[in-house]
């Protein structure tokens, strides 16, 4: 090929437009492409993946299973968003969901009346406040002692799970909680109220950070804290800000993982959701650099986690190959939100709408392949 | 078993806690000086010292475990038992076995983290003529005289007593099994998944799929989900230990079906909650792995230091519970 192979690819693309271009330029492009792929595998090898039915008054099918079983990653990878976003990380997550649980089961197990909703209150009070307790602390370290993130939180997430067990007595502790039960496993209007409640603050931190300025002073810190300051943005209560919300984020997330079984794990709960949660965080295109986040990428990188999951059982995939196939699909998001693979496709796709109206001009003379321009 | 292979993180201050154990081990060891390496002169003061290394405290399987072997190896009976923590980490355990031949005990027991690289230490333990005592879980190892004596469950007796349960109360009904595994590649998930299949062959039991759920709750109810939707004509559930089964159970429920009558589920482990549950109807049938083994090690113990020969496997007796046997045992389980 002497001058360039566009022409001869321009076949695969004659309905290429101007809007065509701008849509695969969009940031979300190729994750919600990703999801979409899954969900048609999906259907592909069950017909009925995605019907929803009606069952006891509430809505049932594999579609609610996903958006029930991500609601705690959906949680964690928000704090996780906003914290990658000052160029900090928080690997104690899973810790801090497997403490928020441990408290509140506890709490429920050794309460007179397991099943009244003081208790249960009361519980899910003291989960939340613990965890808005870790996060403050990770907080300080970071941003008061100025530790790195990754150190700073490495201590939490290897103290944490040790915290649990003390707590839980290396017991797996079960209750049985009516109305702790909704939380994880119940319904409200037909959908799931786990769901609910994290979209719901998933929406609420979504308007807190692009209707305000609040979004912008995150971005600042990450892109560069010195010149924040020296601008007037208060890097410090910024970055601790960040932090105490990714440990109450992730309490809450605990708070569902353990309602969901009804039964507190301290060695299991929340495991390695840490990078499931950076996982997802990347996949929406958020730099781990920092700076410029994106909570719709998020949103669309938990969504592709969980279906994935779902995926494995559904399509009938072999324990033995699931890392495997997990790690390529993850492998070709990653793939194609890369800067240097935008840069590629977003070449293709602009050549491929300049030249589409009139390819013959464009053809090298020497091209005699079966992939010339019919 | 649930034992998690995937745990890499051990708690700080809990690792901190396994060492003060060994401190405090060390320096109770000096009163005890006189023993010169042999079993006997132990024997004569009455008194067997022996170090016990534990796997970790990753489940209620391995609580129960624990407690046994504290409960058993006492003063009274006649032990002086010197525990360690290895949190899941082999290095840890090692060391910990190491330094129970430094102070000379009479018996090394342990229940290895993994099957393999145990020869060296073993080894040192030979040259040290300390005998070597296996629970719960076997070593890989050539060389079968670098441990006295084996002791733990047959898991794939355990699979197959399942397996035999299933045929015998549901042969020739058309049933169609799934079945949720263990964490892919540990012994309790590969000998069970055998024992299971070999048992329900020739039956008109099929099993119709297989995913694991890494032994936790969460996501053997994720799976059981996704199976519940994937079929509509689920009849049976294997799942390789309890707290699978209890995740199934709620997956289940969320479904509106029954479980322990629409769908039929059966389980190994026998811990408290999955008693509670057998005896409440929502599983069908438990077979046991008998988390107990305090008192068949005392007993080889015993017999080892008084130079008596003993069985190279024993296998523990583990008992299998149907609904009315789990009504019946419920109150005096000890785990």
């Amino acid at each position: 090929m002497p001058t360039s192979p566009t022409p001869s690819t321009a076949s695969a693309a004659a309905d290429a437009s101007g809007g065509f271009g701008a849509v695969v330029r969009h940031p979300l492009f190729w994750p919600v492409v990703a999801l979409v792929a899954l969900l048609a595998v999906n259907t592909a090898v069950r017909p009925g993946f995605l019907s929803v039915s009606i069952l006891d008054d509430h809505l049932f099918g594999s579609p609610i299973d996903i958006l029930r079983n991500c609601a705690p990653l959906m949680l964690v990878a928000l704090g996780m968003s906003l914290v990658i976003a000052t160029r900090g990380i928080d690997l104690s997550v899973g810790a801090v969901v497997a403490i928020s649980g441990a408290v509140a089961l506890t709490f429920i197990a050794g309460a007179p009346d397991p099943a009244s909703t003081t208790t249960v209150f009361l519980a899910i009070g003291m989960a939340l406040v613990l965890g808005l307790v870790l996060g403050v602390w990770n907080g300080f370290l970071v941003s008061v002692l100025g530790i790195q993130p990754i150190i700073a939180t490495l201590i939490l997430m290897t103290a944490g799970r040790g915290v649990a067990m003390l707590i839980t007595e290396g017991q797996i502790t079960t209750v049985t909680s009516a109305p702790f039960k909704t939380l994880g496993a119940g319904y409200w209007l037909g959908l799931p109220v786990a769901t609910l409640v994290a979209f719901g603050v998933f929406g609420l931190v979504a308007l807190l950070v692009r209707r305000t300025a609040l979004g912008m002073l995150v971005e600042s810190v990450g892109i560069n804290p010195a010149a924040s300051r020296l601008a007037g943005v208060r890097a410090r209560t910024i970055v601790w800000t960040v932090f105490a919300l990714s440990g109450l984020f992730s309490g809450l997330a605990g708070l569902i993982l353990s309602s969901n079984v009804m039964a507190a794990d301290a060695n299991n709960a929340g495991l390695f959701i840490e990078l499931d949660a950076i996982l997802a965080v990347v996949i929406g295109g958020t730099s781990l650099a920092g700076g410029k986040f994106s909570l719709s990428g998020t949103f669309v990188g938990v969504l592709i986690i969980a279906t994935l999951s779902l995926t494995v059982t559904n399509v009938g995939i072999s324990p033995l190959v699931t890392p495997l196939f997990k790690a390529l699909v993850v492998a070709a998001v990653t793939l194609l939100q890369s800067p240097a693979m935008r840069r590629k496709l977003a070449e293709r796709t602009r050549r491929r709408g300049r030249t589409a109206p009139v390819p013959p001009s464009d053809k090298p003379a020497d091209v005699s392949t079966d992939k010339v321009v019919a | 078993m649930s034992t998690n292979f995937r745990r890499a993180g051990a708690a700080l201050f809990a690792a901190t806690l396994t060492a003060a154990t060994l401190v405090a081990c060390s320096s109770e060891q000096a009163p005890q000086g006189g023993g010169d390496g042999g079993g006997e002169s132990a024997a004569a003061s009455d008194t067997i010292v022996l170090g016990f290394s534990q796997v970790g405290a990753e489940s209620g399987w391995r609580a129960a475990n624990t407690k046994s072997i504290q409960d058993t190896l006492t003063t009274e009976n006649g032990f002086d038992l010197k525990f360690s923590d290895a949190q899941q980490k082999q290095e840890n355990q090692i060391q910990a076995i190491r330094s129970y031949i430094q102070q000379q005990v009479d018996v090394i027991a342990f229940s290895p983290v993994v099957e393999t690289g145990w020869d060296a230490v073993l080894e040192e333990a030979k040259a040290a003529e300390i005998p070597v005592i296996l629970t719960d879980r076997a070593v890989d190892s050539e060389d079968d005289t670098l441990y006295e004596s084996f002791i733990g469950s047959d898991f794939v007796e355990e699979g197959k007593r399942a397996g035999d349960w299933a045929v015998e109360q549901y042969d020739g009904e058309g049933y169609k099994a799934v079945e949720l595994q263990g964490t892919t590649g540990a012994a309790p998930m590969i000998d069970r998944q055998q024992g299971f299949a070999d048992a329900i062959a020739g039956s008109d039991i099929e099993m119709i799929d297989s995913q694991t759920g890494n032994f936790t709750r969460t996501e053997g109810k994720q799976v059981m989900e996704g199976f519940l939707q994937k079929y509509d004509d689920i009849d049976l559930v294997f799942a390789h230990n309890d707290d699978m089964g209890l995740g199934a159970i709620e997956a289940i429920e969320a479904a509106g079906k029954v479980p322990g009558k629409d769908i039929k589920i059966i389980t190994v482990d026998g811990v408290k909650d999955g008693m509670q549950a057998l005896a409440d109807g929502k599983i069908n049938y438990i077979v046991e792995c008998n988390p107990l083994l305090g008192p068949d090690l005392a007993e080889i113990a015993k017999k080892v230091v008084a130079g008596e020969e003993v069985e190279k496997r024993i296998v523990t007796q583990d008992e299998a519970f149907d609904q009315e046997a789990a009504k019946a045992a419920l109150p005096d389980r000890q785990y």
